[in-house]
């Protein structure tokens, strides 16, 4: 008897917590979903990309013309990440990274879109006009 | 055995299960391709049994240690802060809801996925200098959730079937 009672109430927990659960989750997508379409609401396409490595701007391409750079960096200049501009959007050709993260990453033309490569500390970012001195804190 | 010997013979354990984990995950695939850098985390399934079975300090050491032999094995020093960052802050929140127990073992792990995320990609944007990269955790809030489902659940699994006697 006791032991019943003590089942149910175990029970009963365990359907309060999946209930939590589940809540905790469809709301976390929900402010996250709401997040990403304001972002992508409030910001359109940018017409330039700044390269900067390690925080120290290194140069500003625009989108409008088609461009291949060679970043280089490491103690010899002996990494390497490709990037390409084509068709209005920038990418990562190819990238001496041991992730290749950034190679991998989607072609970005989106205001404030970027693509990182953590291991050379590259950050390649869209910015439009006049956004370059006033970059939204995004979170 | 003693009580105490026991309990560091299990710590023991956990945390070689998490560094098989660990270069098992390495060896696949990558399970989200379209988003380079994503992982399910599987030796985060140790991490959430043991703070679950055993408590906070213990599970902490587990995470330490394992993110310090993967780090000196595979990685470079870089991606140690970052998991570093990930891992303590995913932890601290996850002790905290476990706490106030209106989360189950699954929920638990998806805040604990998911601020795994935010801790790194913090980190980032604080040592690149970029607040840009905060784009990144839109996506990784998602991936993080998915994989935080499936740690709770593996976890959930653990705590239920590997016994108290263990302590
Ligand atoms: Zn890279």
């Amino acid at each position: 008897m006791m032991q019943d009672v003590k089942n149910r109430s175990v029970e009963k927990n365990s359907r309060r917590l999946f209930r939590n659960d589940m809540i905790f989750i469809v709301v976390l997508l929900l402010l996250v979903t709401a997040f990403g379409l304001w972002i992508y609401l409030v910001r359109g396409e940018g017409d330039r990309v700044v390269v900067t490595i390690d925080g120290k701007e290194i140069g500003t391409y625009s989108l409008a013309e088609d461009v291949t750079v060679e970043i280089r960096t490491g103690l010899q200049n002996e990494e390497l990440n490709l990037l390409v501009i084509k068709d209005g959007k920038a990418y990562v050709e190819t990238a001496t990274c041991p992730d290749g993260i950034c190679s991998e990453h989607k072609p970005i033309s989106r205001e404030g879109e970027s693509i990182v490569c953590l291991p050379h500390k590259v950050v390649i970012t869209v910015y439009a006009e006049n956004e370059k001195d006033a970059p939204d804190i995004v979170v | 055995m003693r009580p105490a010997t026991k309990k560091l013979a299990m710590m023991g354990l956990c945390t070689a299960v998490a560094l098989v984990l660990a270069y098992i995950e390495a060896l696949l695939p990558p399970i989200f391709h379209a988003v380079p850098g994503i992982k399910i985390g599987f030796p985060n399934i140790i991490i959430v049994f043991v703070l679950y079975r055993f408590g906070f300090k213990e599970a902490t050491v587990v995470s330490l240690v394992r993110i310090l032999v993967i780090s000196f094995m595979f990685g470079n020093m870089m991606a140690l802060v970052y998991s570093l960052a990930g891992a303590i802050l995913s932890m601290l929140l996850m002790v905290v809801l476990k706490k106030m127990n209106f989360l189950s073992v699954v929920g638990v792990s998806v805040a604990g996925g998911v601020f795994h995320n935010v801790g790194q990609v913090l980190t980032a944007m604080w040592l690149l200098g970029t607040a840009e990269l905060g784009y990144y955790l839109i996506v990784l809030t998602f991936t993080g959730t998915v994989s935080g489902i499936f740690v709770g659940l593996c976890g959930a699994g653990l705590v239920k079937r590997i016994s108290k006697r263990l302590k």
